[in-house]
């Protein structure tokens, strides 16, 4: 009976399947395949006289591409040689390529599923066998959506799971694990009752594997179980205590797969409740897990470390209870209690008395420890931390830094503890670790407040010859806390040493005082007479205006200043001359101050401030009607018009210096309005009317005007970050414009159809491209010129040139004039060299011929993708220029949005007779294939047949920051 | 039950002249051979007596390994091989190898040229004693002989030193020698595999402490060496020639390299030189930064360390200078911290233990007047700091290996008996492992099971195989027929007939019988038409005939039915099967047992 059942099963099964196909798959067009490679292929094999030369034939096949329509034929000559092939590798060679064939775009693989099944069911190479099921799993993941297949090749994967070999279970695994389970959504209702059966089993079927007897196997199986996890199925909850078990397994992989399956349920039921084992406590799945991912910070395997260390990271609904033990380790020392060196030095802190340390029995141990009470291996999580932070490995000792940050952003309290820990790895003897251990502090800094003796050993650190070290740190004492008045001044202290010792550092040193400065005004102003060496009775002399430390100092006190309203009464006169002198050439460093006496300034400033301050909302506002206004312009023609343009273009230019946060928005906005008004000016009516040699000069005002549209429709694009669709191609838009314009500019001038036929083509192309790129935003360009164009578009492949340059003439002019809608955010990519500084009079000598290096510091400002774009250029005075790509690793990232360059660019040249400057610039590179919005990447069999591309991209350069002027003098060689 | 045999002749519940004997599988191996620095006499050296009263040892030990250079741990090499009388291999790693003849020249100098003792080992012992060691490579399996093999682990200490699996058949025991779980500036950490000894010998010098992180004392050290040099004042740091000395070293080292610092850091000269010498050669042997910066520059190259000389003692400005002997009892040490003594500005750290009555005992209590020989007293105005640096586990590391390692027994040595004692009751309560803490010349056996190989014929698996499914599941347990043939010393499991077929014997056909009575009133046709229904129903899966010849063969059971004279009621059912269907013939017999059922 029940066999009955089984087979009825069966059959109303591939009646469904059958049903499937009808639906699914269109009747099959005859196609004629294309003898060349398939009969070479054919010709080959049969040539083939022994295994070594048939492998031989069909690895220089492997390295040819295969036309997407040819597949078919060759999957079938493939197969035939299958069939009669004896020896195992040709097969398997064979096998493999039907998998790599089967990924070719536009060849669809289902027509080859039942071949590669059914040569699955016949053959006996167990190696064959696991290359066939890997060449289904990748006709499998090429077609997820036709269920039939998958079914199919779900059930040849658990037919096949109880081979005796390991390389075919894992195939098996790794096929349940990517098709294993079908979203319920997308299966039919009728299916669903009898796919649902087998499909829930799938992942007890593969915790059955977690106790292979094959350490491979038992990987496959738990990474299946995480690429189900991957593909959005919910593990059952069971699997926690096998995976647990898998922790301890012999084998490192396992191990490693063990960790990630623990923290993936630990994520996925965080809140269930598990049962210790040898006592009858509960605990949450997430404490326990996060003990046992703990516990593997002390494995023996460094990979599984580095792995369980970064995985407690994204651990953060741990209770803090559990959380605290990973900084915990219990010093015992003879038995007895011994407090740890933090918590000595925390004490003296309290205690009033500073680091003594001096005594030998300083850490002799106080109270005796009930032996019983003494747990030396911890289960779970104590000290995790501890020992992952003082690992053999680097890796798992950054990898631990970062998830103490983690879990300290989380936490303040977890923040406070893991504070000590931090500092200490400052002292790492790897540089990487101690950048990255200052970075992690910075992060979670605003949780904390340094007490003195550890604001103490992070100054330390200022002295480090490493200049991103020290740069990090600056960086970190700039969000830093601190609770006294002494801790600014040892901070200031170690910063001026910092700076005697290491003068570059300047503008990071200053910088760094500033904020400290800002975040703690009260503490300085107890320590301003000392600061500025100011006495109530006498006059102290004037310090060195130019010395750098003194105007640290001042930076750090007037930004102190400038919430505490009674600090600059305790100013000298000559404090405020250099304000003034400060505030004009450091304004970026120097706040504005309302000083007694100085009403003037104090009238603009609260005008200022009023503006910086006054809601931004207002400012948006503006930028809205101001758009809105231009926006009623319908005919460009109109009067007044120009003159509402030029207005516009110059409230727009002065919003964005007074509003930094729309600065993005309205140079945009100007910049797109500056070619309207461009494109305005070019089209007018006199122009035209004109004859053609009267008009040379107004000709010539055209073609500059074009010029300079396409220009600034390039840094359009490229230069501003924050760009959606909409506005590209309103852009476009108006370069096809401006294209247009130089084509008819063009046809007027240049006698001869020849030249300008080539350049229609090359407009039509361009055209179409638009089409094809900004085919969804075509319903917003509305009585546009490109909607016109498209229109026209088949009259005009048809005209002839001189025709088509009459319709462009009269569409340009007709055509409206597209509102501009603003996106949310838009930045414009900025760059400030700050060194070289361009003030030196003494020109860098070298010898000619030999190169000499010029340092060059640049901070970038929203660029996207720095290490690709952008380019530095050095530009001659005879005019030569060099572009030099600099190494991606010049570029830093000290916070998000910003970028540092930091590297050395080569020059050299010819002897000159006197010292003349050059110029270095920063540029940004652009190239249209690389945007976002360009054609796909050909496909790789496309590319090597050398079809030619539908239209060349576009590349060249937009300047990004001022030129700098170096003075350099080439020396001729001596002789 | 074969066991394994480990006795201590030194380091058992004591610290100081480890030679431990291991007897496993019939070979008897000696680990480490050390001296006691402790005492003078005759106790310096193990008891070899107890291997044997007279005569060479070469017959009684199969190998000698050493585990590193350390003295307490090779010092009485010589003696044993030259004096005593050993000619056998002896194992050691490749710096221990180059290390220790120098460590064990300068004891012998000391020992015979300075105390003036006699009978004690020459130079030419020590050469002799050393063409002896056979170098051992890093997790290199060397086969001793047939059946005894070895295995070095690293083991971070000092350079060169090791952990050692030894292997006969399927016994193995661990040693350790002295080990650290942390890693410091130029050494790693040790690592061992899970390879499950028997036992595992590990040192217990720590056994009750469990120590700080040692990035604070780092920290604290150098921060006070900055602190001094920033002053003006010099620096004398006290130290023994080999391992902490290179430790420190690479700490300032790169410590200066990472602050810039100027001031001139000095070694005095002498045996350290030659053993620097060693430390750049074998980089392998080192931390995963000094391994991988060297292509770069070799860290043992210091680039702000010189060597000393007397007359730089007396240069002004700050400077640091490390100078032997450790514990500033005598030599050049002492003589520098005699001249800087009288400055406040100056600091002397002691990186290490100092034995009561040395001056470095001294001043470590706070003694400010010191009485030096011709009656002159030195005043101690410097700064004294004390600075543990040490590299061997503390109780977390040790527990740590026992992680990693899982022994079935643990042995602990080279410590002292109390605080073995109390890491003794943690093991047993952690792990639930039995733990031993023998004493010097006790001897601690353990049993050990050591699995059996047999070879099973392939046929015979196959077979076995194609009955269940091909994969074994460890949760059904599954029984297989088989003969097991003992001979030549090996073990071999076949199918029956092959086993009858090797031994030349003929096959004996075994067959039980057996007879039912069953009360049934029907003939004795019908009744064997209702046995053969009913066995019918009850073996599906069964083969169950009816034989024309009046006989039911359920497989090759034969079942025959007859009734007995005087009852014809009373049916007699004849069972017949052969020993290999034995256990469906005792179900049958059984089951007809219980009558027919009255359905039928």
């Amino acid at each position: 009976m029940a066999a009955h059942l089984k087979k009825r099963v069966y059959e109303e099964f591939s009646k469904v399947v059958q049903q499937q196909l009808l639906e699914e798959v269109p009747a099959k067009k005859l196609r004629l395949t294309k003898p060349s490679k398939s009969a070479a292929l054919h010709i080959d094999l049969c040539k083939a006289t022994n295994p070594t030369d048939a492998l031989q034939y069909l690895l220089s096949f492997a390295r040819k591409p295969v036309e997407a329509e040819s597949v078919e034929g060759v999957v079938r000559i493939l197969l035939e040689h299958y069939y009669k092939e004896i020896d195992n590798s040709v097969r398997l060679k064979i096998a493999s390529l039907l998998g790599l064939l089967s990924k070719t775009p536009g060849f669809s693989p289902d027509c080859i599923v039942d071949d590669v099944i059914s040569t699955l069911n016949n053959d006996k190479s167990n190696q064959v066998l696991a290359q066939l099921l890997d060449t289904l799993l990748v006709i499998g993941t090429h077609l997820p959506e036709n269920a039939a297949v998958t079914q199919r090749l779900i059930e040849v994967a658990c037919k096949h799971l109880s081979s005796p070999y390991f390389g075919v279970r894992n195939k098996c695994l790794q096929l349940l694990g990517y098709l294993g389970t079908v979203d319920k959504p997308l299966t039919k209702e009728s299916e669903a009752s009898t796919s649902t059966a087998p499909l829930q089993d799938v992942q007890s079927l593969i915790s059955d594997y977690f106790s292979d007897q094959d350490p491979r196997v038992r990987t496959a199986s738990i990474k299946a179980m995480l690429q189900l996890h991957e593909r959005g199925m919910k593990l059952q909850q069971t699997a926690y205590s096998q995976a647990c078990k898998l922790l301890n397994d012999d084998y490192e992989q396992v191990r490693s797969a063990a960790v990630q399956m623990v923290w993936v349920l630990s994520q996925l039921y965080p809140e269930s409740i598990v049962p210790i084992p040898s006592s009858n406590e509960e605990i949450r799945l997430i404490d326990d897990s996060f003990g046992k991912i703990c516990h593997m910070v002390s494995d023996g395997s460094w990979v599984v470390r580095v792995q369980a260390a970064k995985l407690l990271g994204s651990m953060q609904q741990v209770s803090p209870h559990f959380l605290e033990q990973t900084l915990d380790k219990k010093l015992m020392s003879d038995l007895r209690r011994k407090r740890t060196a933090h918590e000595r030095a925390k004490e003296l802190y309290a205690s009033g008395e500073f680091s003594s340390g001096r005594k030998w029995a300083d850490d002799a141990p106080k109270e005796k420890v009930d032996t019983s009470g003494v747990n030396l291996i911890d289960s779970g999580a104590c000290g995790a931390f501890v020992h992952g932070l003082e690992d053999e490995m680097y890796e798992v000792r950054i990898a631990a830094v970062e998830a103490l940050c983690c879990l300290a952003q989380a936490s303040p309290s977890f923040a406070e503890k893991c504070l000590d820990f931090l500092v200490d790895m400052f002292n790492d003897e790897i540089e990487e670790v101690r950048l990255q251990s200052i970075h992690a502090l910075r992060q979670i800094s605003t949780h904390i407040t340094l007490r003195e003796d550890q604001l103490d050993t992070v100054l330390a650190v200022l002295e480090d010859s490493s200049r991103d070290i020290r740069e990090a740190l600056h960086e970190l004492l700039c969000y830093t806390n601190v609770s006294t008045k002494d801790c600014i001044q040892l901070a200031l202290l170690e910063l001026l040493k910092n700076l005697t010792k290491y003068p570059t550092d300047r503008n990071s040193v200053w910088k760094c005082l500033k904020f400290l400065g800002l975040r703690h005004p009260t503490l300085v102003l107890p320590i301003v007479p000392e600061l500025l060496s100011t006495h109530p009775y006498f006059d102290t002399p004037e310090p060195d205006m130019d010395d750098p430390a003194y105007i640290a100092v001042l930076v750090l006190v007037f930004n102190a200043a400038k919430s505490c309203p009674t600090m600059p009464a305790l100013f000298s006169d000559h404090t405020f001359h250099h304000y003034a002198y400060l505030r004009d050439s450091l304004s970026h460093l120097v706040p504005h101050l309302r000083l007694p006496g100085r009403k003037q300034a104090a009238v603009l400033g609260s005008e200022l401030s009023g503006v910086g301050s006054g809601s931004l909302e207002s400012a948006q506002q503006f930028l809205q009607d101001s758009l809105a206004r231009v926006s009623t312009l319908q005919n460009l023609d109109s009067p007044g018009a120009q003159d509402l343009l030029d207005f516009t273009i110059r409230d727009l230019q002065r919003l964005g210096e007074l509003q930094k946060e729309l600065a993005g928005s309205a140079d945009f906005c100007a910049t797109y309005l500056r070619c309207q008004l461009l494109l305005m000016k070019a089209l007018q009516e006199k122009l035209w009317n004109m004859a053609v040699p009267l008009c040379l000069k107004q000709n010539a005002m055209a073609s500059t005007a074009a010029q300079q549209i396409l220009e600034e429709t390039y840094k359009l694009e490229y230069l501003y970050s924050g760009l959606e669709t909409r506005q590209v191609a309103t852009v476009h838009n108006v370069r096809l414009q401006a294209k247009a314009l130089q084509l008819i500019l063009t046809a007027r001038t240049k006698r001869g159809v020849e030249s300008v036929l080539a350049l229609c083509e090359k407009f039509l192309q361009e055209v179409e491209s638009f089409q094809r790129l900004f085919m969804t935003e075509l319903p917003h360009f509305q009585d546009s010129f490109v909607e016109k164009l498209l229109e026209l578009m088949p009259r005009l492949v048809s005209c002839k040139p001189l025709d088509l340059v009459k319709i462009l003439l009269t569409t340009l002019r007709q055509s409206r004039f597209i509102h501009l809608r603003l996106p949310e955010q838009i930045h414009r990519a900025l760059a400030t060299i700050i060194e070289p500084t361009g003030e030196s009079d003494n020109p860098l000598r070298f010898t000619t011929g030999l190169v000499v290096a010029l340092d060059i510091d640049a901070t970038l400002e929203h660029v996207q993708d720095p290490q690709t774009t952008v380019k530095v250029q050095v530009l001659y005075p005879d005019g030569q220029s060099h572009i030099i790509h600099p190494k991606p690793g010049d570029f830093r990232t000290p916070g998000p949005g910003r970028v540092r360059l930091i590297t050395q660019v080569y020059l050299s040249h010819s002897a000159w007779t006197e010292p003349c400057q050059i110029e270095v610039r920063l540029l940004l590179a652009y190239s249209s294939s690389s945007s976002k919005l360009a054609t796909p990447k050909p496909a790789w069999n496309e590319s090597t047949e050398g079809l030619p591309t539908s239209e060349s991209c576009i590349e060249g350069t937009i300047n990004l920051s001022k030129p700098v002027k170096v003075f350099i003098m080439p020396k001729p060689a001596r002789r | 039950m074969p066991d394994i045999k480990v006795t201590p002749l030194g380091a058992g519940q004591d610290v100081g002249r480890s030679c431990i004997l291991v007897s496993i599988g019939g070979k008897n191996i000696m680990l480490d051979c050390g001296m006691h620095m402790g005492y003078n006499d005759d106790r310096r050296f193990p008891d070899f007596s107890y291997i044997t009263q007279n005569g060479r040892l070469t017959e009684f030990l199969d190998c000698v390994i050493i585990s590193h250079f350390h003295l307490d741990h090779c010092g009485a090499l010589p003696y044993m091989s030259e004096m005593v009388g050993y000619d056998g291999p002896i194992y050691m790693t490749h710096p221990t190898k180059a290390i220790c003849p120098i460590l064990l020249e300068d004891f012998r100098k000391i020992t015979v040229d300075k105390k003036g003792e006699t009978n004690f080992f020459t130079s030419q012992m020590i050469k002799d004693c050393m063409k002896k060691v056979v170098p051992l490579n890093l997790h290199q399996t060397v086969q001793v002989d047939d059946e005894l093999e070895i295995k070095a682990y690293y083991a971070g200490h000092v350079l060169g030193a090791a952990m050692v699996l030894i292997k006969v058949g399927s016994e193995s025991v661990v040693y350790t020698g002295d080990y650290n779980m942390t890693p410091d500036r130029h050494l790693g950490a040790a690592w061992i595999d899970k390879c499950r000894p028997d036992i595992l010998i590990s040192e217990s010098t720590y056994a009750t402490t469990i120590r700080d992180s040692k990035r604070c004392r780092e920290r604290d050290f150098l921060k006070k060496v900055h602190e001094t040099i920033e002053r003006g004042g010099k620096v004398l740091i006290p130290v023994f020639a080999l391992g902490r000395a290179q430790e420190l070293c690479i700490l300032l080292e790169t410590f200066w390299e990472r602050m810039n610092l100027k001031a001139p850091i000095y070694f005095s000269t002498g045996l350290t030189e030659k053993a620097n010498h060693y430390y750049k050669l074998f980089i392998t042997w080192t931390n995963q930064k000094i391994r991988k910066t060297f292509v770069q520059r070799n860290m043992f190259e210091f680039k702000h360390i010189k060597a000393f000389d007397r007359s730089y003692a007396d240069n002004p400005g700050p400077m640091v200078v490390f100078a032997t002997p450790g514990m500033l009892h005598a030599g050049q040490s002492l003589q520098i911290f005699k001249k800087w003594a009288g400055n406040e500005k100056n600091m002397v750290i002691m990186p290490g233990y100092c034995v009561q009555g040395t001056v470095g005992h001294k001043i470590l209590n706070g003694q400010k007047k010191l009485e030096m020989e011709g009656r002159a007293t030195l005043e101690v105005k410097l700064q004294v700091e004390y600075m543990s640096f040490s590299a061997h586990a503390d109780a977390k590391g040790i527990m740590q290996l026992i992680r990693m390692a899982e022994p079935r027994n643990m042995l602990l040595v080279h410590g002292e008996a109390k605080k073995m004692e109390f890491l003794k009751d943690k093991i047993e309560q952690e792990f639930s492992i039995s733990c031993y803490m023998p004493a010097n010349g006790e001897t601690t056996t353990v049993t050990t099971n050591p699995s059996v190989p047999v070879d099973i014929s392939l046929p015979l698996l196959k077979r076995e195989m194609a009955l269940g499914g091909p994969l074994p599941d460890p949760k059904k347990p599954r029984t297989m027929h088989g003969t097991l043939i003992m001979k030549d010393n090996s073990l071999k499991l076949v199918s029956p007939e092959q086993a009858l077929k090797e031994l030349g014997l003929s096959e004996h056909q075994l067959r039980f019988t057996c007879r039912v009575h069953l009360q049934d009133p029907h003939s004795d046709a019908d009744t064997l038409a209702r046995l053969y229904s009913h066995l019918k129903s009850v073996l599906k899966g069964y083969t169950v005939q009816h034989l024309p010849d009046g006989t039911v063969m359920v497989e090759s059971i034969v079942l025959k039915v007859s009734s007995s004279g005087d009852d014809p009621n009373l049916k007699v059912i004849l069972l017949s099967w052969s020993y290999q269907d034995e256990e469906l013939g005792s179900f049958l017999s059984s089951l007809l047992k219980k009558g027919l059922p009255s359905a039928l």
